[in-house]
C-alpha cells in the first residue's frame, strides 16, 4: 500500500532520515517506534507531503508522492496528530463534518449522518455538541480519529496519538485503535511507547538516528 | 493617597488648562519686565511667512521680513532689543495669554473675536480683503460683494477677518496655510478665495489661471498685547507713531514692496481712527444649544470618517496580513513595505500628500481624502493585528486541515480566519477608539470635524471651558461604550483560552527503551 525507498531528509545540515526503505501492507497495522528525535514523525509526515524530502521516493497505492499528486494522496491517507489539531471554533460534530462537506462536497445530511455514526463508533455520541475546549485530551483525540475516518481514507497515519494523554485516557484511545485494527483498517502508528502498539501491530519498524535498526514481527522487534 | 484620589488629581490636571485664567501682571509691571530683561519678545510663525517674517533664502537661519525690521525699530524706540519667538500661527493669541512672549506681530488682523480678547495697538499696515477666482469665472463676478458669495465654496484661513465676513453667507472652507487655498481653487475644489491682499499677491496672483475680481473691504494688521498690560500698548503706540511720522514705516513697507496709497493714513493715525478700527464688537455669543447642535454635527462627521476609514482598514489589513504570511516573495515584500512605511511615517504627512501632493494627478474631495488617508494608515495597524490573530491559531490545526485534503485557501477561509478574526476583535475595537481621536487630524485637509468645530467655537465665544468640556464629553460618549465592549470581548476570549489550558495534557512520559 505504501512503499518507501531510500528516503533521505536533511534538515539544516543534519541528516534526519538516511536512506530509509520500508513497506506498509494493506489491511495491516504497522508501527514505527524509536526514541524521540529518531526521525519517525518526519517519516510519517513525508508520506502525505506535510514534510518535503531530499532523496528517494514514496509510492502510495499507484501514486508517487510529489506536488502534482499531493491532493489525491491526502484524500487517500488520513492523519491523526499528537496535539489533535481539532478546529477550536467548531463543535465535535462540525469538526467531523467539515472535510466531507467542503472537500468531498457531500450534502449536509449525508455528512451529518456519517459524522454521527463515526462519533458513536469512537464512543462520543453524547459529546457531539461539545467544543474542543470542553473535551478531555482523550475525547479530543477520539474526535480527531473520527474526523480522519470521515474522509474514508484507504490508510490512516497516526503520529504519537497517545503521547499527550494520561494512562486512563490513553486506554480509551488504544481501545478505539484496537477495534479499527479488527476491522482491517490500514494504519501506520508512530510512537515512542512500544506498549501502545504491542497488542495491535502486525509489523514493526524500529528507527534509530534516521536509519532502520530493526524490522519484523512486533513480538521479536519490540522487546 | 487612594487610587481614586490620584485619578481625580490627574483628571483635574487635564481639565485645568481649559479653564485657566491668563497670567496677571500688576499694572505697569509689563513694561518694567521688558526693560529689565532688555528684550522685547515677539511671537510669529515663519511658515508661509513671506513677506512678514521668514528665513532669508540667501542666509538660512537669519530672519528677514517687514515685521522683523519693524520689531527691531520698535525695540530700539523702547531701548531694548527684539527677539523672535516661533509659534504655530493659529495659537499665537493663546500663547500670548500664557505669557510665551510679550506681543504678537504676525499679520494679525483686527477682528471682533480678537478685539474682545487682546489689546490692539495702532495699526502698522492697512490691507484689503481680496477676492480671487479662476479666470474663466471672473466675467461672472463683476463688482462682487459678500452677499454675492452666498452658497459658494470660499476658501480662507481660520479665525481670519475674511472668515468672520463669510460667516452665514458662503460655504467656508478653512485652511491652515496660505498656499493651499489657491492650489485648491485652481483645481476646482473651491469657487473663490478671500484673503488679505499681501497673501493674494504672493501666493494667488502668481498662479496662472487665477484672477483678482475685487477688494471687499479694508482691514488692519496691529500688534496684540495682553489686556493686563495697557502700558506696553501705550509705549508701543508711541513708538509706532514716531516710526511712522519720520517716514521709517514707509521705508520698511517699501522695502518689502507693499507700500500703497492705503498706507498714507498710518502716519496721522488718531484716537478716532483707532476707535473706528476697533468698532463696537458685539459681546461674544454665549455657548449654548445652537453651538451644541454644531458640535453634534461635528461628532457625526468624526463618526462618519472613522467608520468609513475602518471599513477600508479592516479588509485591506486582512488582505495585507494574508499576503505577508502566505504570499509569494515579491508580494510578501510589498506588503511588508506597505506596513512599515505607513507605520513609520506620520499620518498627518500622509494626509497632506494624499490631499495636496497627489492633487495634480488625483483630485480627491476632502472627505474622501480623509477617509482614504486614515483607512490606508490604519490598514497597516490592522494587518499586524490580524497577523497576530493568525499566529495565535495553533499550527496543528492548519496541518490537520491540509491533511484532510483542504487547499491552503480553503483551510485559511474555514479554519484560520474565523479564529484569527475572533482573536483580533478586541484589538480592532481598541484601534477604532484610537481612530476616533486620530480623525481630528483631518482638519488639516479642511474637514471640519468635532475638534475643529470646538476650536472655531472656542474662539467665537472667547472661552475654551464650555466648548472644551462639551467636545471631551462627546468623544467620551463615543469611545467609552466601545472600550467596555472591547474589555468584555477580551475577557470572554481569555475565559475560553483558560478552559483550553485546563484540558488535561500531562507532560510527556519518559521514553521507554526499545529493542534494537
Amino acid at each position: 500500500m505504501i512503499a518507501i525507498e531510500n528516503l533521505t531528509k536533511r534538515f539544516e545540515g543534519r541528516t534526519v532520515l538516511d536512506r530509509v526503505s520500508v513497506k506498509f501492507q494493506r489491511g495491516k497495522v504497522s508501527a514505527i517506534v524509536g526514541a524521540s528525535g529518531c526521525g519517525k514523525s518526519t517519516l510519517l509526515r513525508c508520506i502525505n507531503g506535510l514534510e518535503r524530502f531530499d532523496e528517494g521516493r514514496i509510492v502510495v497505492g499507484e501514486l508517487e508522492v510529489g506536488p502534482a499528486t499531493l491532493q489525491r494522496i491526502r484524500l487517500d491517507v488520513g492523519m491523526v496528530f499528537q496535539q489533535y489539531g481539532l478546529f477550536s471554533h467548531m463543535s465535535a460534530l462540525a469538526n467531523v463534518m467539515e472535510a466531507p462537506l467542503h472537500v468531498r462536497h457531500l450534502s449536509k445530511s449525508a455528512a451529518r449522518e456519517r459524522a454521527v455514526a463515526l462519533l458513536e463508533k469512537v464512543g462520543l455520541s453524547h459529546r457531539r455538541e461539545a467544543f474542543p475546549r470542553e473535551l478531555s485530551g482523550g475525547e479530543q483525540q477520539r474526535v480527531a480519529i473520527a474526523r480522519a475516518l470521515a474522509m474514508e481514507p484507504k490508510a490512516l497515519l497516526l503520529d504519537e496519538p497517545t503521547a499527550a494523554l494520561d494512562p486512563e485516557r490513553k486506554a480509551e484511545v488504544v481501545k478505539v485503535l484496537e477495534s479499527l485494527a479488527k476491522e482491517g483498517t490500514t494504519m501506520v502508528i508512530v510512537t515512542h511507547e512500544p506498549s501502545v502498539v504491542r497488542g495491535i501491530a502486525d509489523h514493526a519498524v524500529v528507527l534509530k538516528s534516521g536509519r532502520v535498526a530493526a524490522e519484523g514481527a512486533p513480538a521479536e522487534v519490540l522487546r | 493617597m487612594s487610587a481614586a484620589a490620584a485619578l481625580a488629581c490627574l483628571l483635574s490636571l487635564l481639565l485645568a488648562p481649559v479653564g485657566c485664567s491668563r497670567p496677571e501682571t500688576p499694572a505697569g509691571k509689563g513694561l518694567e519686565r521688558i526693560r529689565a530683561a532688555g528684550v522685547l519678545r515677539w511671537g510669529g510663525d515663519t511658515q508661509g511667512g513671506e513677506p512678514y517674517v521668514y528665513d532669508d533664502p540667501a542666509k538660512p537661519g537669519h530672519l528677514v521680513g517687514f515685521e522683523v525690521e519693524l520689531a527691531a525699530a520698535i525695540a530700539r524706540e523702547l531701548g531694548v532689543r527684539s527677539e523672535f519667538v516661533q509659534n504655530d500661527w493659529s495659537n499665537l493669541v493663546p500663547s500670548l495669554e500664557r505669557g510665551t512672549f510679550d506681543i504678537v506681530m504676525n499679520g494679525l488682523e483686527v477682528t471682533d473675536a480678537r478685539t474682545g480678547r487682546v489689546l490692539f495697538t495702532r495699526p502698522y499696515y492697512v490691507f484689503a480683503e481680496r477676492l480671487m477666482v479662476r479666470s474663466e469665472d471672473a466675467p461672472k463676478m463683476r463688482s462682487p460683494d459678500v452677499a454675492s458669495l452666498k452658497g459658494k465654496r470660499v476658501g480662507t484661513l481660520s479665525n481670519s477677518l475674511a472668515f468672520e465676513m463669510l460667516r452665514g453667507t458662503a460655504d467656508t472652507v478653512i485652511y491652515e496655510g496660505v498656499e493651499e487655498p489657491y492650489t485648491d481653487l485652481l483645481r476646482g475644489r473651491t469657487d473663490a478665495v478671500l484673503l488679505d491682499d499681501i497673501i493674494a499677491t504672493r501666493y494667488g496672483v502668481t498662479k496662472a489661471g487665477l484672477e483678482v475680481v475685487g477688494d471687499l473691504r479694508d482691514g488692519y494688521y496691529a500688534i496684540a498685547v495682553r489686556p493686563s498690560e495697557p502700558e506696553v500698548k501705550a509705549a508701543i503706540d508711541e513708538a509706532l507713531g514716531r516710526i511712522a511720522a519720520r517716514g521709517e514705516l514707509r521705508k520698511i513697507l517699501e522695502g518689502s514692496h507693499i507700500w500703497n496709497a492705503r498706507q498714507e493714513r498710518l502716519a496721522s493715525w488718531s484716537a478716532a481712527d483707532q476707535a473706528e478700527m476697533l468698532g463696537q464688537p458685539p459681546p461674544p455669543p454665549a455657548f449654548g444649544p445652537a453651538h451644541v447642535v454644531l458640535f453634534l454635527k461635528g461628532a457625526a462627521i468624526t463618526l462618519l470618517v472613522s467608520v468609513l476609514a475602518m471599513a477600508i482598514a479592516v479588509p485591506l489589513g486582512l488582505f495585507l496580513a494574508l499576503v505577508r504570511m502566505y504570499g509569494g516573495p515579491a508580494a510578501r515584500f510589498a506588503a511588508s513595505a506597505y506596513v512599515e512605511v505607513y507605520r513609520g511615517t506620520p499620518v498627518l504627512l500622509q494626509l497632506y500628500l494624499l490631499y495636496y501632493g497627489l492633487a495634480p494627478v488625483l483630485k480627491l474631495g476632502a472627505l474622501t481624502a480623509a477617509v482614504v488617508g486614515l483607512g490606508m494608515n490604519y490598514a497597516a495597524y490592522e494587518a499586524e493585528v490580524y497577523r497576530a490573530g493568525m499566529q495565535a491559531v495553533p499550527k496543528a490545526q492548519m496541518e490537520a486541515a491540509l491533511a484532510l485534503g483542504m487547499t491552503t485557501r480553503l483551510a485559511l477561509r474555514r479554519v484560520v480566519l474565523p479564529q484569527a478574526v475572533r482573536h483580533a476583535i478586541p484589538n480592532v475595537t481598541n484601534d477604532f477608539i484610537a481612530l476616533l481621536k486620530d480623525s481630528s487630524l483631518v482638519s488639516v485637509i479642511t474637514v471640519v470635524e468635532l475638534t475643529k468645530q470646538m476650536t472655531i467655537t472656542a474662539i467665537d465665544v472667547r472661552t475654551w471651558l464650555g466648548p472644551g468640556l462639551t467636545c471631551a464629553a462627546l468623544y467620551f460618549a463615543m469611545s467609552y461604550p466601545l472600550g467596555i465592549l472591547a474589555r468584555r470581548l477580551e475577557r470572554k476570549l481569555e475565559g475560553e483560552r483558560n478552559e483550553e489550558d485546563a484540558a488535561p495534557e500531562p507532560p510527556m512520559p519518559p521514553t521507554v527503551g526499545v529493542g534494537t
